[in-house]
């Protein structure tokens, strides 16, 4: 029971901390709360499906098309609406990723109107292995699971080697400075838009294979991304991936033991309560601001 | 022309003569509202009221004290079910329940505002929207609130009367819409109004001038949740019937498009948000049978969209509307309003 519940949770934190990594991505170099992040992987899933099953593609062509998708989305929506603010506070900011998200989603239901549809994918939820025990794991899951280390993986080491990463780093820690040695900040913001994005259309791949795809698909795992990202403290990769996997094991834990009604709540009461003891997470430097 | 010479003069709450006969006429239009409006229009004055006493309590709490909240729904949900509550249950009559139902959604506002005095930012964004989210899980799974069936409205009684038509309803949320518009700008006028703005400048250089955070922090979250609160309470009986779906997260994002479409810091541009976004949302709803529009989109779903998805149309148009006044006026409709008013005034120049 124990080992099944931590086992499923960190299965499902692996999705979890897949958008909790777009969102840091962003917030990392922009200080941008990306709220529109769920809708723009839902949508590239939905571009996704529509290769899948209208034009009928192969999988492998019809994932790199929808991360494309999600690559040029993100850069778009950074350059045609975010760059146009005129000096943004960060309250202005979500408000833009707030309308952002208000737009793709209806479009998208626009286009696709609210039934639920069928995601194909190549690796099943059902065939499990076993781990030891009756403890059980599902294809899907390792995958999700594979996928999730993979990324963090790749973007430490984007973050750290390569000359990119490091401007995307210099540009959050001082814009202006940053444009003063040379780096040309909008397109590094684009280009972080657009990375970011095409995480998050990974995690909505995964999420919309175990689950139906409907417009609201990623309304929830947005949010439990976002707790996820803020329990790390937002500028953490290594915190980001973390959080997710334990919020998905809290979570689990507590439907398994306390109440499954409330599994939904315990998040946020997790978050709120590590809020308060620590206020910019659990693996982020607490910066006090200067006057 | 607009120079204060003493203290009188800034703390007064009408500043000239031409204002006082502007608000005397709009009193005046106000009143003989229901006399000329049939009862759809009576209806859709009433949410507008309600939405205009949430998009002040919501400025208070953002525009005046910079503190962001993205749970608004859930107070405003505490606010609708404890006054049905208290009168089905405790059997309070209205009047005394709805002040009571504000009160307890001003405790739930200070229980809030405990976290938020250390969080910023993202952070506050994140605990505010869990907030709302729970509150409404919350009253899903309990009984007394009729679980996820919701709770019918009792029938709304005032001094005796039976308040039965959408006219009697106006006359019972207008007068607490215009006492309320005025008490909060009676509010922003005083030492508590002055604080917070400190407060929203920059809290460390505010507290450095004597102002207290935690004690105004939590009091704005306070007020704002009691205005709120109030303002769910007279949604109960608008709309009859409340369920947990009545509160979704998208109307606690509706309170805030409503707040920065209007203006941020501004009690004027709250009223005109919370008048355009209720109207547009009401419009929006039935897009497809406006004129000269709706044959355009209806047109257009059939041949690349989906008919059935057709009145999704109105949250991209709300998207674009905030995307569109945060690039283009910060301020909202009240930077127009003032903007429109200085080029009169200074014409031809």
């Amino acid at each position: 029971m124990l080992g099944q519940l931590i086992t499923s949770g960190i299965a499902i934190g692996a999705t979890y901390a897949l958008m909790a990594l777009a969102m840091v991505i962003i917030y990392k170099t922009s200080e941008v709360l990306n709220f529109a992040q769920g809708d723009m992987a839902m949508l590239s899933a939905f571009v996704a499906y529509m290769c899948l099953s209208t034009y009928g593609l192969g999988f492998a062509m019809s994932f790199t098309l929808a991360l494309a998708f999600a690559f040029a989305l993100g850069a778009f929506l950074e350059f045609a609406f975010l760059r146009r603010a005129k000096e943004p506070n960060v309250l202005g900011l979500i408000i833009i990723t707030l309308g952002l998200e208000m737009m793709l989603y209806g479009l998208a239901s626009w286009r696709w109107g609210s039934d639920q549809k069928d995601f194909p994918f190549p690796v099943s939820d059902f065939d499990v292995y076993q781990l030891g025990g009756d403890v059980v794991i599902s294809q899907l899951n390792l995958v999700t699971l594979g996928v999730a280390c993979a990324l963090m993986i790749l973007l430490f080491v984007f973050f750290r080697y390569t000359k990119v990463g490091v401007a995307m780093k210099a540009t959050q820690q001082n814009q202006q400075a940053a444009r003063l040695m040379g780096i040309r900040v909008g397109r590094i913001m684009m280009l972080t838009w657009g990375m970011s994005s095409v995480v998050g259309a990974c995690a909505a791949f995964l999420i919309a294979s175990t689950d139906t795809l409907d417009p609201n698909l990623m309304w929830t795992p947005q949010l439990k991304g976002f707790s996820a990202a803020v329990l790390g403290g937002m500028t953490s990769l290594v915190g980001a991936v973390l959080g997710g996997f334990i919020l998905g094991v809290v979570e689990n834990l507590f439907g398994g033991y306390v109440s499954v009604e409330f599994k939904a709540v315990v998040a946020f009461a997790v978050i709120v309560l590590i809020l308060c003891v620590k206020p910019s997470g659990l693996f982020a430097k607490h910066y006090v601001r200067k006057v | 022309m607009d120079m204060k010479r003493d203290y009188y003069e800034d703390i007064r709450l009408l500043d000239s003569g031409p204002q006082v006969f502007w608000l005397a006429v709009l009193l005046a239009a106000l009143a003989a509202f229901p006399l000329v409006a049939d009862s759809y229009q009576i209806y859709t004055v009433n949410l507008i009221a309600i939405h205009v006493i949430v998009a002040l309590g919501l400025n208070l709490l953002v525009g005046y004290t910079g503190q962001i909240s993205l749970g608004h729904a859930g107070f405003f949900a505490i606010g609708a079910y404890a006054t049905l509550a208290l009168m089905l249950n405790a059997h309070l009559p209205f009047i005394v329940a709805l002040p009571l139902a504000g009160f307890i959604s001003a405790a739930f506002g200070f229980l809030l505002g405990l976290p938020a005095l250390r969080l910023e930012g993202p952070y506050l964004a994140i605990a505010t929207l869990g907030f709302g989210l729970t509150i409404t899980q919350i009253l899903g799974r309990l009984d007394v609130f009729g679980g996820h069936m919701g709770l019918q409205a009792p029938p709304l009684e005032l001094f005796g009367l039976k308040v039965t038509s959408d006219a009697g309803r106006y006359a019972v949320i207008m007068p607490i819409c215009v006492i309320m518009t005025w008490g909060l700008r009676n509010l922003t006028k005083t030492r508590v109004g002055r604080a917070f703005v400190a407060v929203r400048d920059s809290d460390i250089a505010a507290e450095c001038i004597g102002v207290n955070l935690t004690y105004y922090k939590t009091l704005a979250f306070a007020v704002s949740a009691f205005f709120t609160g109030i303002g769910g309470g007279l949604m109960a009986f608008v709309l009859g019937f409340i369920s947990p779906h009545t509160f979704n997260v998208m109307v606690s994002i509706m309170f805030l498009a409503m707040v920065v479409v209007g203006g941020l810091g501004s009690i004027l541009g709250s009223v005109m948000g919370a008048v355009l976004i209720t109207w547009l949302q009401l419009e929006l709803a039935r897009i497809g049978e406006l004129p000269l529009v709706g044959p355009v989109l209806t047109e257009l779903s059939n041949q690349v969209f989906t008919l059935s998805g057709l009145p999704n149309v109105q949250y991209v148009v709300f998207g674009l509307i905030m995307v569109l006044i945060i690039i283009f006026e910060p301020l909202g409709l009240y930077g127009f309003w003032i903007r429109t008013k200085i080029y009169w005034r200074t014409w031809p120049f």
